[in-house]
């Protein structure tokens, strides 16, 4: 004879300290197992698609900075490069050089922020506090060249807004000194952390195949082992000059593809923007940023899709135009969308406590699932 | 103390009722200083500066809150369990503040001159459980209640190597009353518990290594019963519920907050009695080097209260720097690590003893 | 690696109703054109098929052509009528490295496109906020409701015809 027992739907609802923004998490437990998990999400819903359709190009790029707004710099980057691919301009060098820095900086804040609330979310406090007092500095980098810190309307449509400050190239090279112990800091404190391992390993597993059936990209979808990144397998800009390597998730103290992975390749990757931002500080050429901006941004008919490696993952645009100054679709395809469907799948079979992991591990924003 | 006091006052009752005045006394004081202890240590290590204004570097700042607290709207959702709702958190309160009677603050005043000591403190702290199960079931609420069993089942379960690792200690010692063990741990900082008290001849030198175990043994279940991090799963359930305090508002939750912070002080010292001289001075005593009597007993509670608090610190430290275990890992840890080690320490030191 | 004309000729030679044409007029890259009750399994044969191994859909977005004919009634309002919606898919092959855009298009009074979910399932989310947005059925599709409005949302946003709501709920919008 065996016990009639009945699934539990529990409720993680809009206002919550471990889910990164709004969002609702269903849970249907038996016991203390996940048999399903279903987010629901259009607390953040800005109909930002709708937006862009009634401003003009390059109005519509602050809006983009709304989207991921822990990672402006990349939203700004991926929509400016596609509508100048969709109007064939080319920026000058000096342009590029300083829109790879300023992202390679941007992507180093983001996975700050997220390996921070990481270790808050299973109870480390202090590792957040450190990581954020790093963030400062290159916050302090943002503010002094295009004046704002979160939310830059900086990258435009065939150039930047602001040149960089004299001092600039300095600042970021004391930066990197200063920043590369602090990594050794941070692997000592969490990530070698006996109670951490236990924690994130084996848990969330996610193989390679289903990664990318799933639609999983970018640091969730090297954590799985796919050495998949765009800006070497898919360059755009001038990725194709620096030397830099990806990281893939080995499995080091568990399995292929489990929290710990996802968590340790954003770590290694802090490592090799710094190397890319080394690279590129010394080489920044001469120029004025402004000279490709057209005075009126009319694309031709057509359409195009371009995609960038945001921090989150594959940040893609895809852009219709009909000859007119207002876009006629702008549609992004947001990584955070896409890895939050994923987790009705990668947290079957765990228990409860271990959702609030695997919601980590993924790294989402919910300024751009709702958008 | 009870008799000297009786002795000028002529009555029983008033002498018992100033006899429990210092502990509870001491009790507040000590809340009001190890949350701001708390703050201060939590600030420094997170690279900050924490309470700054009120008093000097925000001393005062206890104080403040709690006047706060005291002065808030007692909020009383109307579907709780009246009764089980109010009563909780003074049960809760009472359980600590009972085992307060029998710390041996100084060998001249104890709360209460029993011979049980140490047996009465681990009775007594049931009633936290008891105190916790009835908040989280009177709250009505589905989240407290899931906290309050899960905090109860992390309560008992390390009872037990707690209890062990006790069970050792006793065999040691020879006497449950906590002045008798503190009085037996007395000369210089080699005669202390953990270098093997004051046993004869090889048994101190061999048990040494099993003193060390039993130490890190009983830490870590104390830590445990008192719900701090890195096994603060109930506590701060704000991944996923909101832990059996959610309901309470004002002075009730100002209870349930100096009843944590009076139960760190008091597993902090049983493990300073137990293990590192109670109140006996490392170095002697001044009032015995100067001839002044009334001094010695001011030493001790010096002492006492100076250990006790290295080992809040320590605490404190501990929270701040480790991430939470999940709640089967914690179990796992009690009864498959914890309880299997401190019984075989207790057999070993149980061995050499005999021999 | 294979240009987009040649996938359509691999395709045309297998599904020869169900793929229709293939557009290179518009800049940046040609679409292929199927048919969108037959694209579950013209899907299925991209991800599966030995030479093409499509086997990441990068993105899927709901679009409103806008090509609908404006007339003009009696009373002298001016409705669009007709018109048609697309659905483009982007896919990625991770193994060959190569892309392709597919497109579909169908009717504005009568959207129904079928489903891709079971051949990737990145696309349920997606599906869901293009029904969302435009109001186009999946059939077969395993949960579709809306994803980012209210539940009890009227209308679909992102059609060019869309007005605002004056009510919603009972309460009424003040803008």
């Amino acid at each position: 004879m065996s016990l009639r027992t009945e699934e539990m739907v529990l409720n993680m609802g809009p206002q919550h300290p471990s889910t990164h923004g709004v969002l609702r998490l269903e849970l249907v437990l038996e016991g203390e197992v996940v048999h399903d998990v279903k987010p629901h999400i259009g607390y953040l819903h800005r109909c930002f698609e709708k937006h862009a359709e009634a401003m003009t190009y390059p109005q519509v790029v602050p809006y983009t900075d709304r989207m991921d707004y822990l990672a402006s710099m990349y939203n700004n980057f991926g929509y400016v490069e596609a509508v100048e691919k969709l109007m064939g301009i080319e920026v000058p060098e000096r342009v590029e050089y300083i829109r790879v820095i300023m992202g390679e900086l941007q992507r180093i804040a983001s996975h700050l922020v997220a390996l921070g609330t990481y270790g808050l979310d299973l109870g480390a406090f202090t590792p957040f506090l450190y990581l954020f007092r790093d963030r400062e500095k290159i916050l302090t980098l943002f503010e002094e060249t295009c004046g704002a810190r979160l939310l830059y309307n900086y990258m435009w449509v065939g150039g930047l807004s602001h040149d960089i400050h004299p001092d600039f190239v300095r600042k970021t090279k004391e930066f990197i000194d200063y920043f590369r112990p602090t990594v050794t800091e941070l692997n000592e404190l969490l990530t070698y952390n006996k109670i951490f391992i236990e924690r994130t390993a084996n848990i969330g597993v996610c193989p390679a195949k289903e990664a990318i059936n799933l639609g999983l990209s970018g640091p969730n979808l090297r954590g799985s082992g796919v050495k998949f990144d765009l800006r070497k397998n898919d360059p755009y800009s001038i990725y194709n000059k620096f030397d830099f390597e990806i990281p893939v998730g080995e499995g080091l103290v568990g399995t292929v593809g489990d929290c710990w992975d996802r968590y340790y390749v954003r770590v290694q990757e802090i490592e090799q923007s710094l190397r890319i931002i080394e690279q590129a500080i010394d080489q920044i050429p001469e120029g004025d940023v402004k000279s490709a901006v057209p005075r009126r941004v009319k694309p031709p008919k057509g359409h195009i899709y371009h995609r960038v490696e945001a921090p989150k993952g594959e940040l893609g645009y895809f852009i219709i135009s009909d000859g007119t100054v207002n876009p006629a679709r702008v549609k992004v395809r947001a990584p955070s969308f896409v890895s939050l469907s994923a987790i009705g799948e990668i947290a079957k079979g765990y228990l409860v406590a271990d959702v609030v992991a695997i919601l980590g591990s993924l790294d989402i924003v919910l300024g751009e699932i709702d958008r | 103390m009870q008799d000297y006091i009786s002795e000028i006052t002529g009555s029983d009752v008033i002498a018992f009722i100033v006899g429990t005045l210092p502990p509870l006394a001491f009790m507040v004081v000590f809340t009001l200083f190890a949350v701001w202890l708390e703050r201060k240590v939590s600030a420094h290590m997170q690279d900050r500066l924490g309470p700054m204004r009120v008093g000097w570097h925000g001393s005062l700042q206890t104080l403040a809150d709690f006047l706060k607290l005291l002065q808030k709207e007692d909020i009383v959702a109307s579907a709780t369990d009246k009764a089980l709702f109010n009563i909780a958190p003074y049960l809760v309160f009472a359980g600590t503040f009972l085992a307060y009677a029998m710390l041996p603050f100084t060998s001249f005043y104890i709360g209460s001159n029993a011979d049980v000591g140490i047996f009465f403190i681990l009775a007594v702290s049931g009633f936290v459980v008891a105190g916790l199960l009835m908040a989280g079931w009177g709250s009505n609420n589905k989240y407290s209640l899931y906290g309050a069993m899960r905090s109860a089942a992390q309560i008992v379960s390390y009872e037990i190597p707690t209890a062990l690792v006790i069970l050792t200690m006793l065999m040691i010692y020879g006497t449950m009353s906590l002045n008798e063990i503190s009085m037996q741990q007395a000369g210089y900082i080699w005669d202390w518990g953990i270098f093997g008290g004051s046993l004869p001849g090889i048994a101190k030198f061999l048990i040494i290594p099993f003193m060390l175990v039993a130490f890190i043994i009983l830490f870590i279940s104390t830590l445990a019963e008192t719900n701090r991090t890195p096994f603060d799963l109930p506590e701060s359930e704000s991944e996923l519920v909101a832990g059996f305090s959610t309901e309470y508002s004002g002075v009730k939750f100002a209870m349930f907050f100096l009843a944590e912070f009076a139960n760190m002080f008091l597993v902090s010292s049983i493990l300073v009695v137990f293990f590192f001289g109670g109140y006996q001075s490392p170095i002697g005593y001044l009032g015995n080097l100067l001839g002044v009597e009334w001094l010695v007993p001011v030493e001790q509670t010096f002492w006492f209260i100076a250990k006790g608090l290295f080992f809040v610190f320590v605490q404190m430290w501990l929270r701040w720097t480790l991430p939470r275990v999940r709640v089967d890992q914690l179990m796992t840890i009690c009864w498959k690590y914890l309880i299997p080690y401190a019984f075989f320490n207790l057999l070993i030191v149980g061995l050499i003893l005999l021999i | 690696m294979k240009t987009p004309e040649e996938i359509f000729e691999i395709l045309k030679s297998e599904f020869q109703d169900a793929v229709i044409e293939i557009d290179s007029e518009l800049p940046v890259e040609p679409i292929i054109i199927v048919d969108p009750l037959k694209i579950s399994k013209v899907a299925q044969f991209l991800r599966d098929n030995e030479e093409l191994q499509f086997d990441s859909l990068m993105n899927l977005s709901g679009v409103d052509d806008n090509n609908g004919e404006k007339v003009t009634d009696e009373e002298g309002n001016v409705t669009v009528q007709g018109g048609t919606f697309s659905v483009y898919y982007h896919l990625h092959s991770t193994t060959i490295d190569h892309k392709v855009t597919i497109r579909v298009i169908t009717d504005k009074d009568k959207p129904e496109v079928e489903t891709v979910d079971p051949v990737w399932k990145a696309s349920t989310w997606h599906e869901r906020e293009a029904y969302d947005m435009y109001g186009i059925i999946f059939l077969n599709h395993p949960d579709l409701r809306r994803i980012l409005l209210p539940d009890d949302w009227e209308g679909y946003p992102l059609r060019k015809d869309y007005e605002n709501p004056e009510y919603y709920d009972g309460m009424k919008i003040p803008y």
